[in-house]
C-alpha cells in the first residue's frame, strides 16, 4: 500500500495506473448512461414524465 | 385596448417604498414555486445522464456531513479512533465521488451544450463551483494532519510561491489551511450549488440538440 503506483507511459502520456483505471471507470459509465434504459420513463400525452 | 391600458397602469403603478415588498414582489416574478419544485418533467429528463447532478448533490451532502463531524471532533479522533478512521474514510470517498459524478455532470452537460437558451451563466456558476472545489480538496489534503499533508505542502510551496501567491497562501500554514477548508470555501461551494440549482429550476432542463419528436418540442 505504501509502495509507489505503476505507471502507463505512451509517448508524452504518462498516467499512473489506479488514475487510469478511474478515468476508464467514468467512460464506461458515462456510456452506460446513455444506453441504458430509465425506468418509468414512458411519457403521458403532454409530452411529459413523473 | 384592454391590454395597452393595464400595460399603461403597471407602468404607472408607483414603486413600493418598503424594500421587503419589492423582494417578495421580485421572488414571485423570477421563482415561481412550479419551477422551483416541479412534479413532472420533460420527456427527455428520462435517461441517466440527468441522474449525474444529482449524484454530485448526494455526495456533497455526505461530504459537509462527515465534515462537520471531523471538524468537531478534531484529528486525534479522525487518526486512532475506529469511528474516527471510518468517517475520515467516508469523508475521503465522498469527495471521490463528488468529483467523479461532477465530471460525469460535466461531460454530460458539454456534451449536449447545457448553456443554450439563456443558461449561460448557469454554466459559468458551474465552472467556478468546479474551481472552488479543487480548491477545496486542496486545503482539505493539507488538513489531514499526517505525513502526506507536510509532504504535499512542501512541495506544493514552491508552485504557490512561484505564482506569487505565496504570501497571502501559505500551505505551510496549517491553520490558514484548516480554517479555509472548514469554513470559507465549504461555504462557497454551498452558496454556489444552491444558486446553481436555483438557476436550472427557474429555466428547467435544457432540451436535446436534436430531440425525438423534436415537432411537439
Amino acid at each position: 500500500m505504501d509502495t509507489p503506483a505503476s505507471y502507463f507511459h505512451w509517448g508524452f502520456i504518462l498516467i499512473s495506473l489506479p488514475n487510469l483505471v478511474v478515468i476508464g471507470g467514468m467512460i464506461v459509465l458515462f456510456a452506460i448512461a446513455l444506453v441504458a434504459p430509465f425506468p418509468h420513463a414512458e411519457e403521458s400525452e403532454d409530452g411529459s414524465h413523473k | 385596448m384592454a391590454a395597452t391600458s393595464s400595460a399603461e397602469g403597471a407602468a404607472a403603478a408607483p414603486r413600493p417604498k418598503s424594500w421587503t415588498l419589492r423582494v417578495r414582489q421580485a421572488m414571485d416574478r423570477n421563482l415561481p414555486m412550479d419551477h422551483l419544485l416541479p412534479d413532472r418533467q420533460p420527456y427527455y429528463v428520462g435517461s441517466w445522464v440527468y441522474v449525474f447532478g444529482v449524484v454530485t448533490i448526494a455526495a456533497l451532502v455526505w461530504v459537509v456531513v462527515s465534515g462537520i463531524l471531523l471538524s468537531f471532533f478534531g484529528p486525534q479522533w479522525w487518526h486512532d479512533s475506529r469511528v474516527g478512521r471510518f468517517f475520515n474514510g467516508l469523508h475521503f470517498w465522498s469527495v471521490q465521488m463528488f468529483f467523479i459524478f461532477m465530471v460525469l455532470h460535466l461531460w454530460g452537460q458539454y456534451f449536449m451544450a447545457g448553456w443554450r437558451n439563456g443558461r449561460a451563466l448557469t454554466w459559468m456558476i458551474g465552472v467556478v463551483i468546479f474551481a472552488v472545489s479543487i480548491l477545496t480538496a486542496f486545503t482539505g489534503y493539507l488538513s489531514q494532519q499526517n505525513f502526506d499533508a507536510q509532504f504535499i505542502a512542501i512541495n506544493a510551496k514552491d508552485a504557490m510561491n512561484s505564482a506569487g501567491i505565496g504570501a497571502f497562501f501559505n500551505v505551510l500554514n496549517f491553520g490558514q489551511m484548516y480554517g479555509l477548508h472548514v469554513m470559507l470555501l465549504p461555504i462557497g461551494v454551498t452558496i454556489l450549488v444552491v444558486l446553481h440549482i436555483v438557476m436550472v429550476r427557474v429555466r428547467g432542463v435544457v432540451k436535446p440538440i436534436d430531440p425525438e419528436g423534436s415537432a411537439r418540442s
